[in-house]
Parts: C-alpha cells; structure tokens; sequence
C-alpha cells in the first residue's frame, strides 16, 4: 500500500479529531465564562456535541472499502479505524451523561475537557499505523485517564486509585517502548505495513522480534487487563469515580482491543509469526479462569464489575487466538455488546451511589421495590453480562466460541463455556439481592435518577436488546471491519 | 567507530536498572524515576538505531522527540498525583497505599 502525499480530501479521514479539539475547545471556554451553578450543562454540551460529531463524521468522513493510509502513512483511513470511533464517541458521550450529577465531576470542566482529550487518543489509537503514532495515542489516551482516576482530590480511595493506575501505566507504557523501539531498529522501519511486509518475507532475525514482540504485548496486556497485568484493576475501578471506571473498563479497554488487533494482524501476521496464538490462548485461560474465580468473592459491587471485565477480556482473547475472519467479526461485535453493556452497569452503579453512598452489594437489597425501573436496567445489563439469550452479550458470546470452534480450538471454547457458567452464578447472586431481599429501613425511601442518567440508560438498555435480537445489521458492520483489518497489502 | 552493540548493551543495562528501581523501591518518586531511566534507555535504542540502521530517514529521531514530550507529560501528572495523595496520607511510600485491595 502506498503513502499518499498530502491532498484536502486527507482533512475528512481525520475529521472526528477535528471536531473533537474544537468541542473541547468550547468547553474549555465556557468553563471560564461560566458561572460554578451554570458548569453542569457542559455535560449537556459534551454529550451533545459527541452525539454531533459523530453524525457529521457518519455523514461525510465514512472511508471507502479501500483502506487509504494518509498524513505520512501515520494513519490509516479504514472501516476498522472509523467504528471503533464512532464506539469510543458513544462511550464518551454516554459517560458525560452519567458524571454530570456525580459529585466532584459534573460541575467541573476540567473533568469533560480530560475526557474528551483521551477519546481524542483513542481515536487515534484505532487509526494508527506506525509505531510512533501508536505511543503518542496510546499514552494521550492514557495520561488523562491517571488524572481522572485521581480526580476526587478529597476522596483518599480515588487519590489512591490514580496514584496506582499512573505508577503501574507508567511503568507497563515504558516496556512496551522498549519493545516498539527494538522493533523499529531491527527492522529499520516505523510503519506497520513496511513492517508486516518485512515480517512476511522473513527479512527479520526471529530471536529479537519475537523478544519486542513480548514486551508489546505486555503494554498492550495492561491496557486491555489481561492476566498477568491485570492486579491493577480492580483497585482503580473501585477507588475511580463511577463514571471514570465505566470509561475505562468499556472504551479504554476496547482501545486496547483495536491496537493489538491492529498490530497482531498488520506485523506479527499469523502466518509470519504463529508462535503467539499459543501464548495468547494461555494467556485467555489464566484471564477467564482468575477473573471468574476472584469476582466469586467480592462484596463490593465495583470490585465485583472490575473481575468480571478482566473475565470478558479472557473471553474476547479467545476471539483473537482463533484469528480468521469470523473470529474477528465475533471480537468487534463483542466489543460493541460489551461497550454498551458494561457502561450500562457501571451506570446504575453510580446511580445508586449517588443516592445511597454505598458500593456493597448487601446494600442493593430491596432495590427492586425503591425503583423497579432501574432493577430492570439492572436484570437487563447483568443477564448481558452473563450471556442470557435475548441479549447482546449471548450473540456475542456465540460468534466467538463459534469461532474458536471452526479454528479447531475447541477446548479453549470449552472452558470459555465452563467460565461464562460460573459468571453466571455470580451475576445471579448479585440480582438475588436486587430482588429477593428485602430492607426494613429502605424500604418506601426515594431512589430518585437524575434526567441525563435515564436517558443514558434507556438508551443503553435499548441497546442491548437491540443488539441482541436484531443482530444482523451489526454483524454485517462486524464484517466489514473485520474485512478491513484483515486487508493488508 | 563505537559498534551499534555496545550502545544496545548500555541501553538495555539502563532499562534494566530502571525496571529493578520499579520493581523494587517503595518510594513513589524513586518509582517514577526508575520509569524515567525505562524512556531514557528507550531514547538511547532509538537514537543508536536511527544512525546506524536508519540514517536516511528521521523516523528515530522524530519517535525520539516524542518520548521526550511525553516523558515530560508523564512525570508532570505523576507528580501532581503524588502531591495530591502526599497531601491527604503524609507520605508517598506505595506499600501505605493500602486502602483498596483484595
């Protein structure tokens, strides 16, 4: 594939970006102009304009079915790159929704203009096509996330979680570099596709790519909390505002998605390098098994949702082991249910913190009658969560065992079964709370949900059903990004 | 001329020290740091492969600038963060940080 030297039309592949630097800086501005009562509708204005920018960007910066790399090879203007945009917006615009009545986030400015900037490097990342730009987005995405974990300067679990998320970020950041520099001096070459065609030939000594190789994967095995680095996460969801830890247990985490599916499928091509599906699949059991296992015992609801992401991660590797064409619909597909799904549950998280200031589960008991609408976003999430057919997370479960299935893994498809089983019983568990138990001293107490948090969950409990029963449209979308991904040269 | 290994041992020596300084000091700044010695040795990987490998082109030293910015990004909120627990706990010892686990 050729660089294309610079022509107008190259402003349309990076129009999100675009937009996104001019919304920020609106909100910026209007933080300063506006008066402290006034800051909670730069939510309004956030979510708005993301819910903008990606009608303009669907409008007219839709790529063709030829990936075109553009700006000096930096980018790649493909299908691929352009819905996991359009994925990390949603996410984004649904979560200023649900921080705008958070205490010490909504009223401040600085909270949407940090947001906005790491969607910024996650598009980015889901575009990149050379190795410098793939760390300049990766860490763009990532420096915000630090400040935001720690953003409740007068919270000393949320001090904490920001402390660990950047000391551990920092460090994870630091060897994937190494790796990404040996990469570029063996090879000589910074462009994924230069890169992957040298890999192809077998241009490459084996021993030191297979050695950068590893040191990317532990960058990439942070971001997305896979085992063995995924100790962080449940220490930073829990001390994180609720918001922030939905952000990024969804968006961040399906960057991370796009990059290692990005690399893994443009350098390190299976048929040049197939020694790390092996690695990869051990790497899916341990995430599955140690996910499942841990949330089994958590009593606090936040720490509960954090395993059960490093556990969905487990299941999204096995899409990547698998590697063909339908395991790569079946991970974006998953991807998209698990977006929508988990930013669901860790909105009703925040929404009863909000309201009742606790994140133990024992506290949920009695919701069911305090506000059965939200019991039923609740159901509805979790049962996705566990993978119950009618809902997104069942389809996506299928694709990708499936997958594994015809890739002739079909033991790691069975302990994916076995693993989504135990989910099971500790989703159940927690709506066994929600709607058997009941509280003396709650009961008949208000559970007030401010306006934005339900639309942001009416929106997202649609979507679930949606992408669950109505699936077509969506594994189609599914395909073709997998189409585009898979097209190297 | 100086061969390409010896500055590829001394950066690789560099990374090790500042992963060892990671893995085993307590005090967030010695932590942060070690990182810093992680990039640095990155940078000198870059900037040895660049003119050896890749004179021609700029790629080296332009990846090398940008870890630069974001070296510098990165301690920035690293500190910030510290300060901002230092000023809550009255230390920046990572085992205190305590508070969330299991």
């Amino acid at each position: 594939m050729t660089i294309e030297s610079f022509e107008p039309t190259m402003l349309l592949a990076i129009l999100p970006e675009i937009l996104l630097l001019v919304l920020i800086g609106f909100v910026l501005a209007l933080d300063a102009v506006w008066k402290p009562e006034q800051r909670r509708a730069l939510g309004w204005l956030t979510a708005g304009g993301l819910a903008l920018i990606m009608v303009l960007a669907l409008a007219v910066s839709r790529p063709s079915e030829d990936p075109r790399l553009v700006w000096g090879g930096m980018l790649r203007h493909d299908w691929f790159g352009f819905a996991f945009k359009m994925l990390f917006l949603f996410g984004a615009a649904i979560t200023a929704l649900f921080a705008m009545d958070a205490e010490e986030l909504g009223k401040r400015g600085e909270f949407y203009v940090l947001m906005l900037v790491s969607t910024l490097g996650m598009n980015l990342m889901a575009s990149a096509s050379d190795l410098i730009m793939l760390y300049l987005a990766i860490e763009t995405t990532s420096i915000p996330l630090y400040v935001l974990s720690g953003f409740m300067r007068h919270d000393d679990h949320s001090t904490e979680a920001g402390f660990k998320y950047m000391l551990f970020g920092a460090a994870a950041s630091a060897v994937m570099l190494y790796g990404l520099t040996l990469l570029y001096g063996f090879a000589g070459d910074t462009s994924f596709y230069s890169l992957g065609l040298a890999m192809h030939n077998a241009e490459l000594p084996l021993l030191p790519i297979v050695g950068s190789l590893v040191l990317i994967l532990v960058g990439f095995a942070f971001k997305i909390s896979a085992v063995p680095l995924h100790f962080w996460a449940p220490d930073v969801y829990e001390g994180a505002p609720t918001p922030v830890a939905g952000f990024l247990s969804t968006a961040s985490k399906a960057a991370g998605f796009a990059v290692l599916l990005r690399v893994l499928l443009s350098i390190f091509t299976p048929v040049a390098l197939p020694s790390w599906t092996g690695l990869l699949a051990v790497v899916a059991v341990m995430t599955m098994t140690l996910g499942n296992a841990l949330a089994l015992f958590q009593k606090n609801i936040k720490r509960l949702l954090a395993y059960s992401s490093i556990a969905h991660a487990g299941y999204i590797l096995i899409g990547i082991v698998a590697i063909s064409r339908l395991a790569v619909t079946g991970v974006v597909f998953y991807l998209i249910a698990y977006l929508i799904t988990n930013l669901a549950a860790f909105g009703i998280v925040a929404t009863f913190w909000r309201v009742v200031g606790s994140d133990q589960i024992a506290d949920y008991a009695g919701m069911s009658r305090r506000k059965p609408w939200l019991a039923m976003a609740m159901l509805v999430a979790f049962l996705s969560l566990a993978g119950m057919p009618p809902l997104a997370g069942f389809v996506a479960k299928v694709f990708v065992f499936a997958a594994a299935v015809q890739a002739d893994y079909i033991w790691l498809a069975v302990v994916g079964v076995l693993n989504s089983i135990v989910g099971l019983y500790y989703y159940l568990t927690v709506l066994k709370v929600v709607y058997l138990y009941r509280s003396e001293e709650t009961e008949g107490l208000p559970l007030p949900i401010s306006r934005p948090s339900a639309i942001a969950l009416t929106v997202l409990t649609l979507g679930i059903l949606l992408v669950g029963t109505l699936f077509g449209p969506w594994f189609s979308l599914a395909e073709q990004v997998a189409k585009a991904v898979l097209r190297n040269y | 001329m100086i061969p390409l290994s010896w500055y590829l041992i001394f950066a690789a020596a560099l990374f090790s020290i500042g992963l060892f300084g990671v893995l085993a000091r307590k005090n967030a700044v010695a932590i942060l740091l070690g990182v810093e010695l992680m990039l640095n040795a990155a940078n000198i990987n870059l900037l040895a492969f660049w003119r050896y490998r890749a004179p021609e082109g700029v790629a080296g030293q332009a990846f090398a600038l940008i870890v630069f910015a974001v070296a510098a990004a990165e301690v920035a909120v690293g500190l910030a963060l510290i300060i901002s627990i230092y000023r809550r706990r009255k230390s920046v010892i990572a085992d205190e940080m305590n508070l969330l686990k299991w």
